[in-house]
C-alpha cells in the first residue's frame, strides 16, 4: 500500500482558470474575493472606474454594482472600452455593466441609474457593499456623507481622480487595518537565531561538525552551513569572553576564519557550504530584534486592553507581546533556506527549526487561550490563524486608516497632524505634493462651479475656456499651498517657494488642459493600481497604500503620501 | 457629397473623440513652443502604423488602448493559441475561444468594439518577418513573456538603422510583468540604451545543479526537476513530453512524489509541479493593466508630442514597478554600453571571467545562465580558429573533441571570441579574462 502514490486529485475547472493568480493570493485571498461586492459611483466620463472594475472582474470577485445616472454620448464611444455604437442614448451603467459582466460568467453586475443625489439620501443606501469606489467629480455633501459611512461601518472607500495626463486616489482604511500575510521579499524572511540558538540546534552543529579535521572531502564538503557557522561562533565565543562578532570589524574578523577553514585542496579546489556560510556572516549574525513597527504594535491601546469583543488580531498580538516580554524575540518562524546539504541532514536541520517553532506557537496559543478566558470571549480563535500569526511576527504591519480631504466651497484644507511632513515632501525636488493641491484646487473649483443653467451638475475646470479657468484653479491652489505652509508653521527660502509655486502652476495648467476629459491610457493605468489596492485590501494581503497615490503621466512617476 | 456634408460628417465622426482633442488641440505647460496643436497631429496620429508584438496578457490591454487613443491602423504578431488559465487576464477572449489564435480574437473583438480601428493579424512568430515588413511600422510596441524574442526584436530594429534615413530609426516600446512587478521601457535603436544593454538587468535564475537533483534533494522542487529531467529521460524517453497533456503532468507529480517521500521531503503538489515544469509566472489583470498603459501612454506621446516621452535621448527612458507593498516606481535612465553587442559602434568585446581549468563544455554551459550573456546554442570560434559549432552536422564532428579540453589549453588570457547563437542575427565578442 505504501508504495502506491494517493490517487491525484487534478485541478478544478476554476484552479485552471485562476491557476496564474492563486500562485500569488492562495485559495484563501480568492475566497475573499468571491465575498466581496463593491459599488463604483461613477461620474465624469467614467472609464477609470470601468477599468477598475474590469481588472476586479476578471479575477473574480463576488459582485458589483454600477451606479451612473449618465446616458451614453458620442464622446463615451472615443475612451471608454465597455460601450458600444447602439448604446448610445441608453443608460451608461446598464449597457458598460452588461459588457463588464462577459469578462467572467462567475461574476455578478447590477446597476442603478438613479442619480447620486437621490440615491445617496437613502437610508441604508450603501449597506451591501463590502468595498466603495467613488470618482471624481463628485459633491462635496456626498463625498462627505461616504466618507462618514466609511467611519461608521467601516467599509474602505476609494476617491479617484483621473484627468489628462494625470490622476490620483485616495483610500480611507478603518482605523486599525492589520495585515498578517504581508508577503515579505524572501531575502529578508530568513531567521535563523544564530546568536539566540536553542539546545536542540547547537546540538544538531556539533553533530554534524565533531571530528571536522579528519573527516573526508566529501563531508566536509556537505556540512550544512548554519552547523559551520554555529561551530566557529562557539570557537569564537570561547576567545572573546562568551561574546560573538559584535560590530562590523569583528564580523568581517570572524568572516575570514571561516573562509580560511574552507578546504581548497579538494578536486573542486574550493567548498560551495564554506561559500555559503561565508556569505551569510554579515547578514546573519544580528541579534533577532523585531522591527520597531512590531515593537510598536504592542504597545498600542488595542494590544494592551484585551476586551470581549476585541477582533482575533489584538488578542493574537497580545499573546505575542508577552511572548516578546518573556524571551526578548518573536516566535521562531521555522522555514529554513535551500542550503549545499545532504538530504538527510537537511531534513534534520528542518526539523530542528520546525519542532522549535511548534514549541513557541504552542506557547503562543496558550496565552491566546488564557486571554480568551479572561476577556470572556465566547468563541475561540482557530489555531491556524495563531499559526499564521507567529509564523509572520517579524512581518505584520498595521495600517492606521484615516479620512481623505473633502474639499468644502467655504472652508480651507486642515492637513493637521501631516501638514509638517507634507511641508517637507513639498520641498524635494520631484515631489508630486504640488499636483495633489492642484487637484484639490481642481475639487474645490467644481465643488463652486456649477453648470450653466443646470443647478446640481458640477462644472469642471477647462470644459471651454482654459485659460480663465487655469487662472482661476491656479488662485485657489496657490493659497492652499499658502495655507499648508502656514499651518506646519514652516519658513521657506524664497527661493524654495517659487520653485513650488511655479510647480503648483505648471501642474494646474496640464491638469485644466483636459477639460475633465479622461485619456484611456491614464484611466487603464490607474484603473490597474486602484484595482491591484482593492485586491490588497479585500484579500487582507501584501501592504495597500497609505493612503494617497498620485500618478503623473508626463513624467511617468508614482508617489505615495499620507494625508 | 458636398464638402459641407463631407465636413459634417467629419465633425461627428470627432465627437467621438472629444476628451482626446482637447489634447490634440491645446499646448500645455511641457509642450514645445515649436509644437503644432490640431489638425496636423490629429492627422499624423491617425496616418501612424504600429506594430504591436504580442496578443496576451499584455498585447490584449496594449490593442484596447492603441484604439482608444486614436491609432487607426495597428498590426498585431502573435503565434499562440488561447489557453483556459488565459481568461483570467486576457479579457479580450472567452471561453468559447479556447484554442483559437490570440491575434486573430484580439484583433476582430477590439475592430468591433472600437468603430474605425483597422488591426492585421499575423499568427506566428516575428522571425518569420524581414527587415521590409518591420520598416513599415512607426513604432512597435511589445508585450512578450520570452527574453529571446525581445533581443531577437532589438537587434533587428538597431541593425535596421541607416544614418541618412530617419525613418529607418523605429521606436520599440517594451512592457514586462511578473505578479505584482514589471517595467515599462523606451528604446530609440542606436540612440539610447537597447534591450541587450539592458539584459542583466533580467538575470535568469540559477538552474539546480544536476548532482543536487540525482543525489541529494532537498527542496519538492527538485524532486520535480529530477521527474522532469531525468526520470522521464530513463523511463518514456520514446514520448515527446508535452507540458500540457496533464497525464504527462500526472506521471511527473507521481514520481515526484515517490521520490519526495523517499527523501522525506514535504510540499510536492500537482500545481507545483505544473509550475516547475512550464515555468509558471504568476500573472494578474492589474499588473498587466498599469505596464501595458504605461507603454501606449508613451507611444501616444511620442506619436503626438503632446508632452514628453521616456527615451528622449538624455532623459529617463525606464520605468520600473512594483506593486506588492504599496505603490513603487523608480524611472531612471538606463546608460548605453560601450561593449554593447548589439548597439555600439565600435563593437568592443565584452570582458567575461572564466576559470581557465574548466572546460570548453562546462564555459559553454554556462553562458545560459550568466546575465551577460544567456545563450542557449553557443557556437564560439577564437581569433585563430573554430572552437566549437552547433552545426552543420559535419562542422559539429570536427571540433566535438575541443568540448572536453580545457579553456586554458584552447585560448590565451585576454583573447577575444566571437559567439554566435541561432536565436539571434548577430555576433557577440567576449574578452575571456582568466580569475
Ligand atoms: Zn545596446
Amino acid at each position: 500500500m505504501a508504495d502506491l502514490p494517493p490517487p491525484v486529485q487534478g485541478p478544478t475547472a476554476k484552479e485552471k482558470k485562476y491557476d496564474r493568480q492563486l500562485r500569488l493570493w492562495g485559495a484563501t485571498g480568492q475566497q475573499a474575493l468571491e465575498n466581496s461586492h463593491i459599488l463604483l459611483m461613477n461620474s465624469g466620463p467614467g472609464v477609470t472606474g470601468l477599468e477598475t472594475l474590469k481588472n476586479l472582474v476578471l479575477p473574480g470577485i463576488g459582485q458589483f454594482t454600477i451606479q451612473d445616472s449618465a446616458v451614453v454620448s458620442e464622446a463615451d464611444l472615443g475612451v471608454s472600452f465597455f460601450l458600444e455604437e447602439e448604446h448610445v442614448g441608453g443608460f451608461r451603467a446598464e449597457h458598460s455593466c452588461n459588457l463588464l459582466k462577459e469578462l467572467n460568467p462567475d461574476v455578478e453586475g447590477h446597476y442603478i441609474t438613479e442619480p447620486i443625489e437621490t440615491f445617496a439620501t437613502q437610508p441604508d443606501a450603501f449597506k451591501p457593499y463590502t468595498l466603495i469606489l467613488v470618482t471624481a467629480p463628485v459633491r462635496p455633501e456626498i463625498l462627505a456623507k461616504l466618507s462618514a459611512h466609511a467611519d461608521a461601518s467601516l467599509v474602505p472607500l476609494f476617491y479617484i481622480h483621473s484627468v489628462g495626463f494625470y490622476s490620483h486616489f485616495s483610500i480611507h482604511l478603518p482605523p486599525a487595518y492589520p495585515i498578517v500575510d504581508t508577503h515579505p521579499s524572501p531575502e529578508t524572511t530568513t531567521d535563523l537565531r544564530l546568536l539566540k540558538p536553542w539546545p536542540e540546534l547547537l546540538q544538531f552543529a556539533e553533530e554534524k561538525t565533531s571530528n571536522l579535521d579528519a573527516m573526508a572531502h566529501d563531508d566536509h564538503g556537505h556540512i550544512p552551513y548554519i552547523a559551520i557557522l554555529l561551530y566557529y561562533l562557539e570557537q569564537w565565543k570561547k576567545e572573546h569572553g562568551g561574546n560573538p562578532p559584535q560590530n562590523y570589524k569583528e564580523k568581517t574578523a570572524f568572516r575570514d576564519i571561516v573562509t580560511k577553514a574552507a578546504r581548497t585542496n579538494n578536486p573542486e579546489g574550493g567548498e560551495e557550504n564554506f561559500d555559503e556560510a561565508v556569505g551569510a556572516v554579515l547578514k546573519s549574525l544580528n541579534p533577532p530584534e523585531p522591527s520597531s513597527s512590531v515593537k510598536d504594535l504592542f504597545k498600542e491601546k488595542e494590544c494592551v486592553v484585551i476586551k470581549q469583543d476585541s477582533p482575533s488580531f489584538w488578542v493574537i498580538a497580545h499573546a505575542i507581546g508577552l511572548f516578546y516580554t518573556k524571551y526578548g524575540v518573536l516566535p521562531v518562524p521555522g522555514s529554513v533556506p535551500d542550503m549545499k546539504a545532504r538530504s538527510a541532514d537537511y531534513v534534520q536541520l528542518q526539523n530542528v527549526y520546525k519542532s522549535k517553532a511548534r514549541k513557541d506557537f504552542a506557547e503562543v496559543l496558550e496565552s491566546v487561550r488564557f486571554v480568551e478566558r479572561t476577556a470572556n470571549r465566547s468563541t475561540q480563535i482557530e489555531e491556524k490563524d495563531v499559526e499564521a500569526f507567529c509564523k509572520n511576527a517579524a512581518h505584520i504591519k498595521l495600517v492606521r486608516g484615516r479620512p481623505f480631504h473633502v474639499v468644502q466651497p467655504n472652508e480651507s484644507i486642515k492637513w493637521a497632524d501631516r501638514a509638517k511632513a507634507i511641508v517637507q515632501n513639498l520641498t524635494f525636488p520631484d515631489s508630486l505634493v504640488p499636483l495633489y493641491i492642484a487637484f484639490l484646487a481642481w475639487d474645490k473649483f467644481a465643488a463652486t462651479h456649477d453648470q450653466d443653467g443646470l443647478v446640481g451638475a458640477q462644472q469642471v475646470p477647462g470644459e471651454t475656456d482654459a485659460e480663465t479657468d487655469a487662472g482661476k484653479v491656479t488662485g485657489i491652489a496657490l493659497k492652499i499651498t499658502d495655507d499648508l505652509i502656514k499651518e506646519a508653521v514652516a519658513t521657506l527660502e524664497e527661493d524654495e517657494l517659487e520653485t513650488i509655486k511655479s510647480q503648483v502652476r505648471e501642474f494646474v495648467e496640464e491638469l485644466v488642459r483636459a477639460g475633465g476629459g479622461e485619456l484611456h491610457n491614464i484611466a487603464a493605468l490607474t484603473g490597474g493600481l486602484v484595482s491591484q489596492e482593492v485586491i490588497k485590501v479585500i484579500t487582507e494581503q501584501y501592504v495597500p497604500v497609505d493612503n494617497t497615490c498620485i500618478f503623473d503621466g508626463v513624467k511617468s512617476k508614482t508617489a505615495v503620501i499620507r494625508v | 457629397m458636398s464638402n459641407e456634408a463631407a465636413n459634417i460628417s467629419g465633425e461627428s465622426q470627432r465627437a467621438r473623440w472629444k476628451y482626446l482633442d482637447r489634447i490634440l488641440s491645446r499646448p500645455g505647460p511641457f509642450t514645445d513652443p515649436d509644437w503644432e496643436p490640431g489638425e496636423p497631429v490629429i492627422e499624423s496620429l491617425s496616418r501612424s502604423k504600429i506594430l504591436v508584438i504580442g496578443a496576451g496578457g499584455l498585447g490584449c490591454e496594449i490593442l484596447k488602448n492603441l484604439a482608444l487613443s486614436g491609432f487607426k491602423d495597428l498590426h498585431v504578431i502573435d503565434m499562440d493559441t488561447i489557453d483556459v488559465s488565459n481568461l483570467n487576464r486576457q479579457f479580450l477572449f472567452r471561453h468559447a475561444d479556447v484554442g483559437k489564435h490570440k491575434a486573430e480574437v484580439a484583433a476582430r473583438f477590439v475592430e468591433k468594439r472600437v468603430k474605425g480601428v483597422k488591426i492585421t493579424p499575423y499568427c506566428g512568430k516575428i522571425q518569420d518577418k524581414d527587415e521590409e515588413y518591420y520598416m513599415q511600422f512607426a513604432m512597435i510596441v511589445c508585450g512578450l513573456d520570452s527574453i529571446e524574442a525581445r533581443r531577437w526584436i532589438n537587434a533587428t530594429l538597431v541593425g535596421m538603422v541607416d544614418m541618412q534615413n530617419p525613418d529607418s530609426l523605429k521606436p520599440l516600446i517594451d512592457g514586462g510583468t511578473e505578479g505584482f512587478k514589471g517595467q515599462a521601457r523606451v528604446i530609440f535603436p542606436t540612440m539610447t540604451s537597447c534591450i541587450e544593454c539592458q539584459l542583466d538587468m533580467h538575470a535568469p535564475r540559477a538552474a539546480v545543479p544536476l548532482c543536487t537533483l540525482a543525489t541529494i534533494p532537498r527542496q519538492p522542487q527538485h524532486c520535480i526537476e529530477w521527474a522532469h529531467i531525468i526520470a522521464w529521460e530513463e523511463e518514456r524517453k520514446d514520448i515527446t513530453l508535452d507540458n500540457d497533456d496533464p497525464e504527462h503532468i500526472t506521471w511527473l507529480y507521481q514520481k515526484a512524489l515517490k521520490r519526495a517521500q523517499e527523501f522525506d521531503i514535504s510540499g510536492v503538489t500537482y500545481s507545483m509541479t505544473q509550475g516547475v515544469v512550464k515555468n509558471i509566472i504568476p500573472a494578474i489583470a492589474s499588473t498587466n493593466a498599469i505596464v501595458a498603459a504605461s507603454c501606449c501612454n508613451e507611444a501616444f506621446k511620442i506619436a503626438t508630442n503632446t508632452n514628453p516621452f521616456l527615451g528622449f535621448p538624455e532623459t529617463d527612458n525606464y520605468m520600473m514597478y512594483t506593486g506588492d507593498e504599496s505603490v513603487y516606481t523608480y524611472t531612471f535612465q538606463h546608460m548605453k554600453k560601450p561593449d554593447c553587442p548589439v548597439c555600439s559602434e565600435e563593437n568592443l568585446a565584452r570582458p567575461l571571467q572564466v576559470d581557465s581549468r574548466s572546460s570548453l563544455q562546462e564555459f559553454l554551459e554556462g553562458l545560459a545562465e550568466r546575465p551577460e550573456a544567456q545563450l542557449k546554442k553557443p557556437s564560439i570560434r577564437s581569433e585563430e580558429k573554430s572552437l566549437y559549432y552547433q552545426f552543420p552536422p559535419d562542422l559539429e564532428e570536427q571540433t566535438r573533441g575541443n568540448l572536453s579540453k580545457k579553456l586554458a589549453d584552447l585560448v590565451s588570457n585576454g583573447e577575444e571570441v566571437a559567439i554566435t547563437d541561432p536565436a539571434f542575427p548577430l555576433q557577440f565578442k567576449y574578452k575571456l579574462i582568466f580569475q
